[in-house]
């Protein structure tokens, strides 16, 4: 079964992913900081959309689609046309790449998240594990 | 999209006459005590002079420059208003001149904080020139930075592609007077930049041919210049291949050999070159296990192998361990003279390290976290990899 994409089912997907890895768990063990993810309207997105994600410790707290980006608060917001997120989660554009070339627009403090690169590929790898529907 | 930079590169026999035709006032010469010693110093001031530039030196860069270094430097800069900011040595005066220029023109930031996401609005006070004496780490060419905290025993990859230096002096006459062993450790790196450049993820239509030039000179000039330093060809030829490097897996990446050399040069002060090399052979040998492609093409172009797939990559493995062995380098960590349970008392933040080092990401095959703890336990026993 596909979780559309954005969407809270998807989102939630992602969390249940992040609490699975290993991987990830070890990487973000002393990770603190909350994300919200909006994937910017284009041609597949008629509206602006905010997912959180909440990551402590190696582990997913919450994930939730919210209605503005205000709704909860964060320390890191990843923002992205809804198609340039799809590259990201179907493996085709590095998110650290990502950021690099301004293609991902990232808010928030960049120390941290260089200190943790490996975590940032495991979440990206547990975004390519949520089945995804696209809308195509 | 990509991105290539490169400062304008001045190289080959008498690259350092160019400095006679520099313009501006003040140069601040950021360099270390053993090349001031050697006479280099010198040859740089020498043109300095002739250009009507006057000529300050910071002379207090250490291997594996700290960020303490680079305050203080940064504070003489500011003092001292250069137009001219010089990196004269190996990596380590190459990468604090840098970061002392960044901090020099933006004192508001945090050393910490000198990231590629950041616009930098560099060369409103100065432009950097960088001459290497090593060959080398590239940096000369490079945008990275590589510091180290010395209360943490980790190293911070920095930098911004503004960073990269404006004009960069290839003279084979500045490594000509390097002694067999800075020889090998420098080279060995030169040879790690141009097979990681290859084979990471981040590699580029653009870099690639850089990368096996590059790899293909130092496996043929490095036992020369090592066996005789005054073998002038030898010595071009490595500096030259030096700087390919740098272009190459500055503009691609380097990957995880670097994260684990980075991570033993901190906490075991091995040198850098050496220590990458210790490490490039075992992530060769992980990596080919699921992606040999890459490893089989470089193995092909450098001469170690005429065929494809995992037997060849592996080759490629085999060609570097034999290049250590000619140079009298180490091949496993415990060959390196560094005690087992030393290594093992410290493996853990080894490997926390090594995990979460920006080089990591570019591997071809991700270890997990447990992969990667044996590798630096295979590495440390030489003992080749079958997972």
């Amino acid at each position: 079964m596909a979780f559309k994409f954005p969407s809270d089912e998807w989102i939630k997907e992602l969390g249940r992913q992040l609490n699975a890895s290993d991987s990830y768990g070890k990487s973000a063990k002393d990770w603190e900081g909350d994300f919200i993810f909006i994937a910017e309207p284009d041609a597949t997105l008629p509206k602006e959309a905010y997912m959180f994600l909440g990551l402590l410790h190696g582990k997913c707290t919450g994930a939730a689609m919210i209605a503005t980006r205000d709704e909860r608060k964060a320390q890191f917001f990843i923002r992205a046309p809804a198609a340039v997120w799809r590259k990201v989660i179907e493996g085709k554009l590095d998110p650290i790449q990502g950021m690099m070339t301004r293609k991902l627009k990232l808010e928030g403090n960049m120390m941290k998240i260089m200190r943790y690169p490996k975590a940032a590929k495991e979440i990206v790898s547990c975004c390519a594990k949520v089945p995804t529907d696209f809308g195509d | 999209m990509w991105y290539f930079v490169s400062p304008r590169i001045i190289f080959g026999e008498g690259a350092l006459d160019a400095l006679d035709e520099l313009e501006g006032k003040h140069a601040l010469v950021v360099t270390d005590v053993n090349l001031v010693k050697a006479g280099l110093l010198n040859k740089v001031k020498d043109h300095l002079d002739k250009a009507g530039i006057k000529v300050h030196v910071f002379d207090q860069v250490e291997p594996d420059p700290s960020v303490q270094t680079v305050l203080k430097g940064s504070e003489l800069a500011r003092k001292l208003g250069p137009d001219w900011i010089v990196g004269l040595g190996g990596g380590s005066p190459m990468d604090a001149a840098k970061a002392i220029w960044i901090l020099y023109e933006r004192p508001d930031l945090e050393p910490a904080a000198i990231s590629p996401f950041i616009n930098l609005g560099l060369r409103q006070k100065a432009r950097l020139i960088t001459i290497p004496t090593t060959s080398g780490t590239g940096a000369e060419v490079t945008w990275g930075i590589v510091l180290t905290d010395t209360e943490a025993q980790r190293k911070m990859g920095l930098g911004n592609r503004e960073n990269a230096a404006d004009i960069a002096i290839v003279d084979p006459q500045m490594a000509a007077g390097m002694p067999p062993r800075l020889t090998a450790d420098t080279g060995l790196d030169a040879l790690t930049h141009a097979v990681e450049g290859y084979t990471c993820t981040w590699r580029t239509d653009v870099t690639d041919g850089l990368c096996i030039e590059a790899a293909r000179a130092v496996l043929e000039y490095l036992p020369r210049a090592y066996a005789d330093g005054s073998d002038m060809q030898a010595r071009e030829k490595m500096h030259n291949a030096a700087t390919c490097a740098g272009l190459a897996f500055g503009n691609a990446m380097a990957s995880m050999a670097h994260a684990m050399g980075h991570v033993l040069g901190a906490v075991f002060h091995i040198p850098h070159g050496r220590a990458v090399a210790i490490f490039l052979p075992y992530t060769i040998e992980f990596g080919a296990r699921e992606a040999p492609e890459r490893f089989a093409q470089m193995a092909a172009f450098a001469a170690c192998s005429d065929k494809g797939g995992e037997r060849a990559a592996l080759k490629l493995a085999d060609a570097v361990r034999n290049l250590c062995h000619k140079l009298g380098s180490p091949v496993s960590v415990a060959e390196a003279g560094i005690k087992r349970d030393a290594y093992e008392g410290r493996l853990d933040k080894m490997v926390d390290d090594a995990f979460n080092d920006t080089q990591i990401v570019t591997a071809v095959r991700t270890p997990s976290y447990d992969e990667l703890r044996q590798l630096f336990l295979y590495a440390y026993s030489g003992r080749t990899v079958d997972f």
